[in-house]
């Protein structure tokens, strides 16, 4: 009987050993979690939030206007342009390139903020 | 609210009949609902419950019109779900002056996203004022879409490059001018190379004791940049209209009564028809301020501006809706 458990006890803790080593040998992004392909940009009081949003090449970055003013969402360098939005309104842009890209409300210029892409 | 004694002039430095301490304590005034009346060179005030008693001839300067601004036609959130309301009650006040003004000026933000309907309500509303010619320069709320095409349709058919213009009335020089165009990141509002040049062309062949009324939407004196209350090249066009005795400077855009004097140059924001805005740094940003329904009308209003032909400052007097 003893001889028996000692067996099985040895035959998991070889097991045990086994899935470590393999788990430390394998590709790190079967590990990893996926990047989020969205993020969003909150439009209020005068300011976007967060002023810098740093995302990953690809991702769709969403501005909302939760303000009781409209804003418009214009990269400096002509990147990307919306249209007037309202309250409650929202632009969509995806980020193909890495870059820095300013942008600033054209109605309130004092407000700026930067979308980093990497 | 009449105070005789203190309006006597003490320093009439320009000879034009205004002490211009007299002038301010009586603009200060003005903001409670007061009018200003100028009679023999003296300043006298009335508060605006007694306006019925002051003949037209004592209200009388020679020219008389009316400053109205940021009408925002189109909003509807909870600082003023009425817009068209208020501008009604604007129009009233204006139809209730015993001197029907000749003219208005409205200093931009007619509409509040740029749309047809809302330009079309706000024509169709003005014109049941007593005053028939009005002239409009735009806010950034009127240029939103197309760079200005559907407001220049409308109110630029006279004007020059992007919608300046100047005109003259009983001898007095008006020029409206467009800072809410091309504005930059981070910015204040700008005139531009092309419109400066035109100013200084503009103003040329004119005698110094000629009446300047300059009219545009953001303040071009700095009134709080951290707000883009300002405009970056004012200096430069103030600049040109320095050899004038008598400069009246009129704004809109931060929708409260606000003024200055500076030499000869007395500049003024006149209060918004549609809903007022904080005191600069009094809220974290310059957006449409809620007061209770009951004082709405007291935080909106009207400017009546008055000139006298041989004085040089004209009366520039506030009054609320309310």
């Amino acid at each position: 009987m003893i001889r028996k458990t000692v067996c099985i006890v040895g035959l998991l803790a070889t097991v045990m050993v086994l899935t470590l080593l393999l788990s430390a040998v394998s590709p790190r992004s079967s590990a990893k979690t996926p990047q989020p392909a969205t993020a969003e940009v909150k439009v209020d009081n005068f300011s976007f939030g967060p002023v810098t949003l740093t995302v990953a090449v690809g991702t769709t970055v969403t501005w909302t206007n939760r303000d009781d003013i409209p804003h418009t969402i214009v990269s400096t360098d002509k990147v990307f342009k919306s249209k007037v939005l309202d309250t409650d309104e929202k632009f969509s842009f995806t980020f193909a390139k890495a870059g820095t890209y300013p942008y600033f409300c054209s109605i309130h210029p004092k407000m700026t903020g930067s979308v980093v892409v990497q | 609210m009449a105070k005789k004694n203190k309006d006597e002039i003490l320093h009439d430095h320009n000879n034009d009949g205004i002490d211009r301490r007299g002038f301010l304590k009586c603009m200060a005034w003005a903001g409670t609902g007061a009018v200003c009346v100028m009679e023999g060179g003296i300043l006298k005030s009335y508060s605006l419950s007694r306006l019925g008693e002051i003949s037209a001839k004592e209200m009388a300067g020679e020219l008389s019109f009316v400053q109205i601004s940021d009408s925002h036609m189109g909003f509807n959130k909870p600082a003023n779900p009425d817009v068209a309301g208020t501008l009604k009650s604007a129009v009233e006040k204006i139809n209730g002056l015993s001197r029907a003004p000749e003219f208005m000026l409205h200093t931009g933000d007619i509409s509040h996203l740029s749309k047809p309907e809302e330009f079309d309500t706000v024509d169709q509303i003005l014109k049941s004022a007593s005053a028939k010619d009005v002239f409009f320069v735009p806010g950034e709320h009127d240029v939103l879409n197309d760079d200005g095409k559907s407001y220049m349709e409308r109110y630029g058919k006279n004007a020059k490059g992007g919608g300046w213009y100047s005109f003259d009335k009983k001898g007095v020089h008006f020029m409206g001018l467009v800072n809410v165009m091309n504005l930059k990141a981070g910015g204040l509002g700008t005139l531009g190379h092309e419109q400066l040049e035109w100013i200084e062309d503009d103003v040329k062949h004119l005698k110094h004791s000629t009446p300047i009324v300059v009219f545009a939407h953001i303040p071009l004196w700095s009134v709080y940049p951290e707000w883009g209350w300002g405009t970056e090249d004012s200096a430069q066009a103030l600049a040109y209209l320095k050899k004038f005795g008598s400069v009246t400077v009129l704004n809109g855009h931060i929708h409260q009564t606000m003024q200055k004097v500076e030499g000869n140059v007395t500049f003024h924001t006149a209060a918004s028809t549609a809903f007022p805005q904080p005191q600069p740094g009094k809220a974290d940003s310059p957006g449409p301020m809620k007061v209770p329904a009951e004082q709405l009308k007291s935080v909106l209003g009207i400017t009546d501006v008055n000139y006298v032909q041989g004085r040089q400052a004209l009366g520039v007097v506030d009054a609320t809706l309310a």
